[in-house]
């Protein structure tokens, strides 16, 4: 790694930027403004767009956890454990929103805050199974350990995630369910907003994804700085 | 030396050292016992709720007491760097980890065989002969799939500074189907279920103990390159 591109965040990064700021506006105009309420649950029904779109990005950066997982393991490059960090990091932000935006929405509509849906509870599983990724990674102090054991889990979680979400749902089948988390009819004008605000999260994640390679690249050169300087004295 | 030799020689050495000092296996059986004796506290076992939540109290027996002995499995290897002497052998690395799940499962076996009918014992539970066999089968694959994936977790965090903290917090997210299905499995067939009803969880148990015991294959030997 060489000093002199410390600062530079990538080609993409101010598209990328603004290429956001102007989905996620669009997608706050439509979801407050534009489109119409839901008939049954009224105003709380706009939390989907939120609560899905973030979704989404939970199982979407897990997965890219798993795959840059296999290409640090098969490369042995630092950058794609690089990448899987960041990704496992915003991974547990946007799985953190599906956790609290989904009682909320089920306290107005279902009248109970949680229940053990497979839903739910998969996506509960799923945030310990990240929280544990990043435990891994902050019990090695070696880089080269913690990105090799933590590239390990990272498969093992995603191969587990869909059995987790099988069994539960085996589960909950059996057992009579209190509420059903029955779809509703969707307005085309709530299908595009969904629409619109699943691309402006999924730009949001990019860009809070690059942002995080370029601090972790930071701090990886500063170490490198500073191992430089103790060397010299 | 091929895999197989490989693999009971392994279990045989963990046999024999642990049959020095049998500390791991007191320790295991103990905790399991204290664990259940915790639970009397807590649930009155008068009362009939305990015939429902027994199928739990036993699962949550098994894998607290589990934990112990899988998480002592490879930190165990690091005093006067046995690991290394390992992988120094000339064998196959995922026979090293089919070798410690072999003994792993063998422990767990011995701490079983004694514990549960302590357990029926201790809450007047009348096992009806007829669902004995499916019983040890339940008991059997999910303790392999708990085991199964014990062991390579194990294998990961005895590296770590704190493994004996770091194990639990790995591994229990990751075990959810095992501990899912085989309470249910065990709660029907405790109940006298129909055999359809607990047949699929035995089916999800199964699947998880193949795919857990074939990923170690592709992924052990990243876990203990040095």
């Amino acid at each position: 790694m060489t000093i002199h591109n410390i600062t530079s965040k990538g080609r993409f990064h101010n598209i990328l930027a603004w290429a956001t700021f102007i989905a996620v506006s669009v997608s706050i105009y439509m979801i407050f403004m534009w489109v119409p309420n839901e008939k049954v649950q009224g105003p709380v029904s706009k939390i989907i767009y939120f609560h899905i779109s973030s979704a989404w990005l939970a199982f979407f950066a897990f997965f890219l956890v798993m795959v840059c997982s296999v290409a640090y393991l098969k490369t042995r490059d630092l950058k794609w454990d690089v990448i899987a960090y960041s990704s496992a990091e915003i991974g547990v932000l946007f799985t953190t929103i599906v956790l609290v935006t989904g009682p909320i929405w089920g306290r107005a509509s279902w009248n109970a805050w949680w229940t053990w849906d497979h839903r739910l509870t998969t996506t509960l599983i799923l945030w310990f199974i990240y929280i544990a990724y990043l435990m891994i990674r902050s019990s090695f102090s070696e880089e080269e350990k913690k990105a090799r054991f933590s590239a390990v889990f990272g498969i093992i979680g995603f191969i587990d995630v869909p059995i987790v979400w099988m069994s539960i749902r085996w589960w909950r089948t059996i057992h009579p369910t209190v509420v059903s988390s029955g779809g509703f009819a969707m307005d085309p004008r709530m299908v595009a907003t969904l629409l619109v605000s699943l691309l402006a999260f999924t730009l949001l994640f990019f860009y809070l994804l690059q942002k995080g390679i370029f601090i972790l690249n930071i701090k990886n050169q500063t170490q490198i700085i500073k191992q430089k300087i103790t060397e010299i004295r | 030396m091929n895999f197989f030799s490989g693999i009971s020689a392994i279990i045989w050495k963990d046999l024999k050292a642990e049959f020095r000092t049998k500390q791991l296996l007191s320790s295991m059986l103990i905790f399991a016992v204290l664990t259940l004796i915790i639970f009397v506290f807590a649930f009155d076992p008068t009362k009939d709720v305990v015939r429902q939540v027994f199928p739990g109290m036993i699962w949550v027996c098994i894998v607290f007491a589990g934990v112990l002995g899988v998480n002592r499995s490879f930190v165990s290897e690091k005093q006067n760097d046995c690991l290394t002497g390992i992988l120094l052998a000339p064998i196959n690395r995922t026979a090293i980890y089919y070798g410690k799940t072999g003994g792993n499962l063998i422990y767990m076996a011995i701490v079983e065989v004694i514990a549960l009918p302590l357990f029926a014992v201790l809450f007047n539970y009348n096992i009806p002969a007829a669902s004995i066999f499916p019983l040890i089968l339940v008991v059997f694959l999910g303790t392999l799939g708990f085991i199964a994936v014990g062991t390579f977790l194990a294998a990961l965090t005895s590296n770590a500074r704190s493994s004996e903290i770091l194990l639990p917090i790995i591994l229990f997210p990751v075990m959810v189907p095992v501990i899912l299905s085989a309470v249910q499995a065990t709660g029907a067939i405790l109940s006298g279920a129909q055999t359809a009803d607990w047949v699929s969880w035995l089916k999800i148990l199964t699947a998880f103990d193949v795919i857990f015991l074939t990923v170690p294959v592709l992924l052990f030997e990243y876990v203990l390159e040095v």
